[in-house]
């Protein structure tokens, strides 16, 4: 068993490689579409993790990154002669860094709670701007109504091939998984780290840990607009709600049910959350449950269930499966969101 | 004719109303052994966060090698040679000890910022790491989780975390503090060796008499914030001011244990 454990990430990128082929005809384009909203969640679930799970900071305003990717995509390419998809992936890496790093540089002289009501606010602003039906914004943001009818350059086309961006969902995620664990796994991570576990010990030992800090919140959040951009290029929308407190709760339950600090948990938290999703609004589970029952009670109770037993996530249970022992989520929340004193 | 390493120049620093510390010059030549005495709440610690970057002095100067490094940030004084074992143990909990150790290490070379290699890569700080351990006596724990050591080997952590920082001055804030004390001769006997080695100068705040007679060369008595004697040990035992406080109101402080304070947060 413990000789297979290298096999298991080739495993799982062959299992979902060949999924695709396993559903009936009739449904495969359906589930496609989930596990193309899955990928893009996880890679957001992902960047989420860098931040919470890994260098101990709470972003309330996660959904500020995902949303300023999806909208730079947008506008781009609602351009008259859009620019190549390189120059929209160039330009929405830039965006998404620049705005963690001004995120980071406004927010990151406190810490702990006070943290993540700064980045709270800072999302706020840009939802009520993008969401306001101001003549001067409008049209830029659409507004209420958002960018519609964004043409997605035809190779990528996701109603036209979707398979095609079924596959090109899963790279990304896959080479962005791979990219945080090196990363975490590098001399700058293992700092990350030491900031979440003891920044004062970090300082006194000679990292300056504001500059890690505003690091790994532009990584976090450039990883989090690209999600935004593939969300956009799906959908080919984009919408004020990318932008909202919502948004950024979806990361906190993904990395949390998934198991904070793991990586792997919270894409598995987002596979999860969309999939208990489409199972309790689908037609069985309707027809089931009594009306009063609204799915997002019913996913409520689910998620109580999930964090009473699973205390350290689904990857917490798995590792307790193989005796190891996990520090349970609402721990790590408590010491993250402690602010410790400015000297 | 010696270096001096540190100097500080009427070094105050006060709370509120509260002066913790009371115009203090002290100087310590290179290749030194240094102690600060004197009673709970004498000022001892808060001494050491003005010298060590940790807070700011009210008013007063630093000196280190010939600089003032004043108000310098915390972060830059590992750099310049300044170093701490902090009197209430301050780790990485739920790292390892060799990571946690490696962490110190790594913070003095020039790889921090390569993300995209394994920090296992870079041999030298795992190297460093290890010699560290070696030094305070600590191997065979090396994939033991911080938190989980005992009292006395998290003590000992906390000695090689400076270690592996290579400093030229270090500060020893209490080393023994809350060990048993069956395991104090030894950590004792780590600090002796460190003075042997003759590679570091060396400020050491400690409440054990005996142990601060016979090690140092020069110790500096401090009481309610201000400096109450300084000089060789022998001047110090035969300095009737000193003799007078502490058979007078410091006798009980010094024989009793020594016991942590909640308000140092070395924040
Ligand atoms: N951050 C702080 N805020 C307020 N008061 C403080 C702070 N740090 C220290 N003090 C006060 O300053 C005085 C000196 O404290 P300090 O910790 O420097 O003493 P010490 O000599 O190290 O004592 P001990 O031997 O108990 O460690 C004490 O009265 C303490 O309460
Ligand atoms: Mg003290």
């Amino acid at each position: 068993m413990q000789r297979l454990r290298p096999l298991l990430p080739l495993v799982a990128i062959g299992g979902l490689a060949s999924l695709p082929f396993a559903f009936a005809a009739d449904t495969t384009r359906f589930w496609q579409g989930v596990f193309i909203q899955i990928f893009i969640l996880a890679i957001y679930a992902l960047s989420y993790d860098l931040l919470m799970g890994y260098t101990g900071m709470i972003s309330f305003g996660h959904a500020l990154f995902f949303g300023a990717g999806g909208y730079t995509a947008a506008i781009l390419l609602r351009q008259a002669e859009p620019p190549s998809m390189l120059i929209v992936i160039a330009a929405v890496i830039v965006v998404g860094a620049t705005i963690g790093a001004a995120v980071g540089a406004l927010s990151l002289r406190v810490s702990g709670v006070y943290f993540s009501m700064i980045t709270l606010a800072l999302a706020e602003i840009a939802f009520i701007l993008f969401k306001a039906d101001d003549p001067k914004l409008k049209p830029i943001t659409g507004g209420e109504i958002g960018l519609q009818g964004i043409v997605v350059p035809a190779a990528i086309d996701a109603t036209t091939y979707r398979l095609r961006f079924y596959f090109l969902t899963l790279a990304c995620m896959v080479g962005l998984y791979y990219a945080a664990r090196r990363l975490i796994n590098s001399p700058t991570g293992r700092v990350f780290v030491a900031i979440r576990e003891n920044e004062p010990r970090a300082t006194a030992l000679g990292y300056n840990t504001l500059h890690f800090k505003l690091l790994a919140t532009a990584i976090s959040s450039t990883i989090a607009a690209l999600a935004g951009m593939l969300m956009v290029l799906y959908e080919k929308s984009a919408s004020f709600e990318m932008l909202s407190v919502n948004l950024t709760i979806q990361a906190l339950l993904m990395t949390i049910i998934g198991g904070i600090g793991t990586l792997i948990g919270p894409m598995l938290g987002a596979a999860t959350i969309r999939l208990l999703d489409h199972g309790l609004k689908g037609e069985f589970m309707q027809a089931l449950l009594p009306a009063w029952l609204r799915p997002d009670l019913v996913f409520g109770i689910v998620y109580v269930v999930l964090v009473l037993f699973f205390p350290a996530g689904l990857m917490g249970a798995i590792r307790k499966l193989r005796g190891k022992t996990s520090r349970s989520s609402v721990e790590r929340l408590r010491q993250a969101m402690k602010p410790k004193a400015e000297s | 004719m010696p270096n001096v390493l540190l100097k500080t120049e009427h070094l105050s620093r006060s709370f509120g109303g509260l002066q913790a510390v009371r115009d203090v010059s002290i100087a310590v030549e290179e290749g030194s052994f240094h102690s600060v005495i004197g009673p709970n709440g004498a000022g001892k610690t808060t001494f050491f966060n003005m010298i060590s970057g940790a807070i700011k002095p009210s008013s007063g100067k630093v000196f280190f090698a010939g600089n003032e490094i004043t108000g310098l940030p915390l972060h830059r004084m590992i750099h310049l040679g300044i170093g701490r074992a902090y009197q209430i143990t301050s780790l990485f909990p739920s790292l390892s000890v060799a990571e946690n150790v490696r962490l110190a290490a790594q913070a003095r070379g020039r790889d921090t910022f390569k993300f995209w290699q394994h920090s296992d890569r870079f041999e030298r700080y795992h190297e460093r790491a290890q010699a560290a351990l070696k030094l305070v006596g600590l191997r065979g724990v090396e994939q033991v989780l911080a938190s989980a050591l005992p009292h006395g080997d998290k003590r000992k952590l906390e000695l090689a975390l400076l270690l592996a920082s290579e400093p030229r001055l270090l500060l020893l804030d209490e080393p023994t503090a809350g060990m048993a004390a069956n395991q104090v001769p030894e950590l004792i006997e780590i600090i002796q060796q460190l003075r042997q080695s003759g590679q570091h100068t060396i400020i050491l705040v400690e409440h054990r008499m005996d142990v601060v007679m016979s090690i140092s060369d020069q110790i500096t008595v401090m009481h309610g914030g201000s400096v109450l004697a300084e000089g060789t040990p022998q001047a110090i035992a035969a300095d009737p001011r000193v003799q007078q406080a502490y058979l007078g109101e410091l006798y009980d402080d010094v024989l009793t244990q020594p016991h942590e304070v909640a308000h140092d947060t070395n924040s």
